[in-house]
């Protein structure tokens, strides 16, 4: 039984005017986050994941900026909004931001301000978005290292970013994106920058919070295993679109998009594929500048199931192929029916 | 934090010999010894010195000494009398005039110091936060013209300006009545009214550099992650800016005393010539053309203590500020 | 991931043909406009001050007897009408019996068209042959001051021009000096590391923390009176030089520190070179870029402080001529109340220190064309 989405974002375009022409990282984006569960969204460096992220919090950084679609926030607290609609830097946008909708980040030593203590930053959380006083925000501060599992949590208080482990960093940040118990969590490649052993602890932190708190999150990462982990659905990303979603279990067994299948084939596994060593698959090409405009298919280029005159001219849309899970690819009937008929152009019909 | 500055303290002891070395050998240079042009100039005008006090002198400021023993025994008077020696041309001891003097030089010179400091934080900060802007743009010429336009000149011009079209007759720091009055609190009020003039016009010149400089700073701190993270906290984007960027930009500023404060001074030494006011400039210049050396020696030596000074301070208060450095 | 890397990453091709990097600076100082005109502006400067003979209307001890004259300019619209070449008027001066102060009054049935080559002083080109032509002037008698005269009625535009030659060059030697003294001791400093190092550093940093203002003039001030102008001249440059040479050092050093550690010096030690061929072929090309821009940051500096000492009155004195000693005379308020054209060589100088700054900022910039918004 799928849970009713607390946020959901349909047709999600950010964008820049720049000197070498329109950037769009993102074209159209459309994601559903379902209350208390965890997506991922991976894909490789520069789909735009990142972007995406930043853009549910209304954070894009400039000259970027939310160019079409909608991101609709219901989570009970207030009546449905679109965050994409309002002044990011109104009182209205920070308001959710934060208390609503909350973000952790990469990297902690550098995401985290080097001249202030994790007790003033986390406690800075409950200062502005709930009002309180000093000596309140700080024994909620404790509290919240406490609920992250930091040791002496009441001594950490006082330290210092640079005086604390990566481990220690991330779960201070985690903490602090949870001071003010938020219903949506963005965790924009949360363990890349760890050590694999701390990883595993941070996945874990992250799952018991989930479960305790009934909180969504939306997992951006590029590390498959980490989302077979993790999440319950996935979202995959290519050149700032989605291309295929559906729930974790369904990708792994059964991916459609050729670029899903590229991506699963591409992990390195021990004994190689079938117990035979064999030469690693990859794919062939790199992700094009987010300046390209390419006419068709976005992966076609790459695609070694590309099919002439039908790949590189018809745009597709995402349809559902399977139940609960979707594509972009034109190979399936149901996604080229639904993308002639948005299409004006008459097409040849494709040889079957 | 101790450690750093007991390090910095412990330097500071070379640096002064050494700055004692060269104003002594400021003093030594004018060829041939002061006595005897003194002695000269004084029978020229017709009044005789006699030979006993010409000894006496000799004698007391040990000219006839090797020069390492003058050092020492010149060293040895400031630092354990408080005596720097004597001006022959005003007839009185150096440390009486340098009293007068100085103190002022250094006011000033921390007036332009603070309020180069008011203007280009902000300006700095500004243009940071927008870029490449028209005013962003406007704020860097300006601080090129006043990085450009020598303090003399512009002394020279608000002189022009000031007398040309209202007539005062500016310069000096305190209007004629209030010369010799004791301080009370509207001498500080008529001073304050005069100061304002020297402290622009010295300030401009490290006006240009420190908006430079702030305004890179700034730029680095806001393209880093944290500044990204306080956004996705829900700050207010000016609250922000204050909060992390700035703050951390400002550890370099607080250091930048050490490159400007030498600037301030020196600028005030000169455009006090310019404008005449009653603290170093004039005295040393004057003392300078008449080769009265030791008034001479003692001011270059003076004024070069009080920079390490403020730049010892500018440390304490870099070290003080910035956690990295506090809690090592 | 910022949108112009992300951008560039599809135009970069992978073929370039590899650029020195002197050049690569080129193309990057090229991108700076600013630098640029300033560079036009000072090689401008030097023409000027190189071709004085032939660029001042006047010699500039000929007094024209007419002291104190206002700029002149000539005009294309004179009481007959349209005029070109332009004229000057004449100009007769009479002592006002009431005020005691000198009147010009301007004798427009005199005119003096603005000539070409026009026959003026006899002026000597580098001593090689004498010549008597101008590049524009009047015929004399005319007034033609473009910055007005002096108390002596010498012409200042003409005495501008000639002053470049010792201001301007007062910049370059210094900095040669500076140039040497920075990069040997900055260089030792930088490279041998250690005690050294932290000898030198300290020696840089309590120089730089001397006021130097009070320090320049109680040196100059040292200088013997019975100098000629010559051995003032050089006696300023030493002094300037001795202060100005850490700046240059610490660039040098700190470029000595970074680049100590690359791989490549490992790998050139490692291969057998000595000491001196690291520092001379692989060290010193790849931070003359750095070196060109902090040498043309240094100059500045020293014209104005040869400027200032000179307007004070404690480093070149009448005769020798610069621009600092062309302000002397503006030291004066009365007289300036009156004449203030006599400020003007103080503008050239305030146009020569800002072209060189944005000449040596856009060649900073320049220098490191990979490095981001710089500190300091």
């Amino acid at each position: 039984m799928t849970s009713r989405p607390i946020i959901s974002v349909r047709n999600l375009e950010v964008g820049a005017m720049s000197r070498h022409g329109m950037l769009r990282p993102l074209r159209g984006i459309d994601l559903d986050l379902p209350l208390g569960q965890t997506v991922g969204l991976v894909g490789e460096s520069g789909c735009g994941k990142s972007m995406t992220a930043r853009a549910l919090l209304n954070i894009t950084p400039a000259p970027m900026r939310i160019m079409g679609g909608t991101i609709i926030l219901d989570d009970g607290k207030a009546p449905p909004q679109n965050l994409s609609a309002l002044d990011p830097d109104g009182v209205a946008m920070r308001a959710i931001r934060g208390a609503r909708v909350a973000m952790i980040f990469q990297e902690p030593m550098t995401a985290l301000s080097p001249v202030h203590t994790i007790g003033d930053q986390i406690g800075e959380m409950v200062r502005i978005h709930r009002k309180l006083g000093r000596r309140e925000a700080k024994a909620h501060a404790i509290e919240m290292l406490d609920m992250v599992s930091m040791p002496n949590a009441r001594q950490r208080y006082d330290a210092y970013p640079f005086n604390l482990s990566g481990g220690m960093r991330q779960r201070a940040m985690i903490a602090m994106a949870l001071a003010c118990g938020p219903d949506v969590l963005v965790a924009d490649e949360p363990t890349t920058a760890l050590d694999v052993t701390i990883q595993a602890q941070i996945l874990e932190l992250l799952q018991r919070l989930q479960a305790n708190l009934g909180m969504t999150v939306l997992l951006i990462t590029h590390d498959l295993g980490v989302v077979a982990r993790t999440t319950k659905r996935v979202a995959v990303m290519y050149l700032g679109e989605i291309v295929e979603e559906a729930s974790t279990i369904q990708l792994f067994d059964t991916p459609l998009h050729p670029y899903t299948q590229g991506l699963l084939s591409s992990v390195p596994r021990l004994g190689g594929r079938r117990g035979r060593r064999e030469p690693l698959p990859t794919m062939r090409g790199t992700v094009p500048s987010a300046l390209v405009e390419l006419s068709g298919c976005a992966f076609h280029p790459r695609c070694p199931k590309a099919v002439g005159g039908l790949c590189d001219v018809i745009k597709p849309v995402m349809a559902e192929v399977n139940p609960g899970h979707s594509a972009r690819c034109l190979l399936y009937p149901e996604v080229l029916v639904a993308s002639k008929r948005g299409s004006s152009v008459v097409q040849p019909e494709p040889v079957s | 934090m101790w450690r750093f500055i007991l390090r910095r303290l412990m330097w500071m002891i070379p640096t002064l010999v050494i700055i004692s070395i060269i104003s002594f050998i400021i003093i030594q240079l004018p060829p041939g010894d002061y006595l005897a042009s003194y002695i000269a100039r004084l029978e020229s005008r017709g009044s005789n010195v006699d030979q006993a006090t010409i000894d006496s002198l000799r004698m007391r400021y040990g000219l006839d000494d090797p020069l390492i023993v003058q050092y020492f025994k010149w060293l040895g008077n400031i630092l354990l009398h408080g005596n720097f020696g004597y001006s022959f041309e005003w007839r009185l001891p150096v440390s009486q005039l340098i009293l007068e003097r100085l103190p002022m030089t250094f006011l000033v010179a921390t007036a332009s110091l603070l309020f180069a400091w008011s203007v280009a934080l902000p300006i700095g900060i500004f243009s940071a936060v927008k870029q490449y802007s028209l005013a962003d743009y406007f704020f860097t010429v300006l601080g090129f013209l006043g990085l450009g336009i020598p303090n003399f000149m512009l002394a020279l011009v608000f002189l022009y300006l000031s007398n040309r079209y209202f007539g005062l007759s500016v310069g000096g720091l305190f209007s004629p009545a209030y010369l010799n009055a004791p301080w009370g609190i509207h001498k500080i009020l008529d001073l304050l009214s005069h100061l304002w003039i020297p402290v622009i016009i010295i300030g401009t010149a490290g006006t240009a550099g420190l908006i430079r400089i702030t305004r890179a700073n700034v730029l680095d701190e806001l393209r880093k992650p944290y500044v990204e993270t306080a956004r996705a906290k829900g700050l207010h984007p000016m609250l922000l800016i204050l909060k992390y960027p700035v703050r951390i930009a400002l550890n370099p500023f607080i250091s930048s005393i050490g490159f400007i404060l030498p600037g301030m001074i020196s600028g005030e030494v000169i455009v006090s010539i310019v404008l005449n006011l009653p603290t170093t400039g004039p005295l040393l210049y004057s003392a300078l053309l008449s080769q009265d050396t030791y008034l001479a020696g003692a001011f270059v030596l003076m004024l070069a203590v009080l920079t390490v000074i403020g730049v010892l301070i500018s440390d304490i208060l870099l070290a003080w500020l910035d956690p990295r450095i506090r809690l090592s | 991931m910022t949108i112009e890397t992300a951008a560039s990453t599809s135009t970069a091709s992978t073929g370039q043909p590899e650029e020195s990097p002197l050049r690569l600076m080129w193309y990057k100082f090229r991108a700076h406009r600013l630098a640029v005109w300033s560079l036009w502006i000072i090689v401008g400067l030097y023409l000027m001050a190189i071709f004085a003979n032939f660029l001042a209307p006047f010699d500039p001890e000929t007094r024209t007897g007419l002291p104190y004259s206002p700029p002149s300019w000539p005009t294309v619209m004179a009481d007959d009408g349209f005029n070109w070449p332009p004229v000057v008027y004449g100009v007769t001066s009479k002592l006002d019996m009431k005020t005691f102060k000198r009147v010009y009054t301007v004798d427009t049935t005199r005119q003096y068209p603005v000539k070409l080559f026009v026959a003026g002083d006899q002026q000597s080109w580098f001593g090689l042959f004498a010549s008597d032509r101008h590049l524009i002037g009047v015929e004399s008698g005319g007034a033609f001051f473009l910055m007005g005269t002096d108390a002596l009625g010498r012409d200042v535009f003409s005495r501008v021009i000639y002053g470049s030659r010792i201001s301007l060059s007062i910049g370059l030697v210094g900095v040669s000096i500076s140039l040497v003294l920075g990069v040997i001791l900055g260089g030792i400093s930088g490279y041998f590391g250690g005690a050294i190092d932290l000898v030198v550093q300290r020696l840089i940093e309590i120089i730089q923390c001397f006021p130097s203002i009070p320090l320049w003039m109680a040196l100059a001030a040292a200088l013997p009176h019975d100098w000629t102008t010559v051995q003032v001249y050089f006696g300023i440059t030493v002094i300037l030089s001795l202060v100005g040479w850490t700046d240059l050092a610490r660039v040098v050093r700190g470029r000595f520190l970074s680049l100590r550690e690359e791989d490549f010096v490992m790998a050139a030690r490692l291969a057998g070179a000595s000491e001196a061929r690291i520092i001379g072929k692989h060290l010193l090309p790849s931070f003359a870029s750095h070196i060109i821009a902090s040498v043309t940051l240094s100059i500045p500096s020293m014209i104005l402080a040869e400027t200032s000492l000179s307007f004070l009155g404690i480093g070149l004195t009448p005769p020798a001529l610069s621009w600092g000693v062309l302000l002397q005379t503006a030291q004066n308020v009365n007289t300036l109340a009156i004449s203030p054209w006599l400020l003007l060589p103080g503008g050239m100088v305030i146009i020569t220190v800002l072209a060189f700054n944005f000449l040596g900022d856009g060649l900073r910039d320049a220098a490191d064309p990979f490095a981001k918004e710089r500190l300091s």
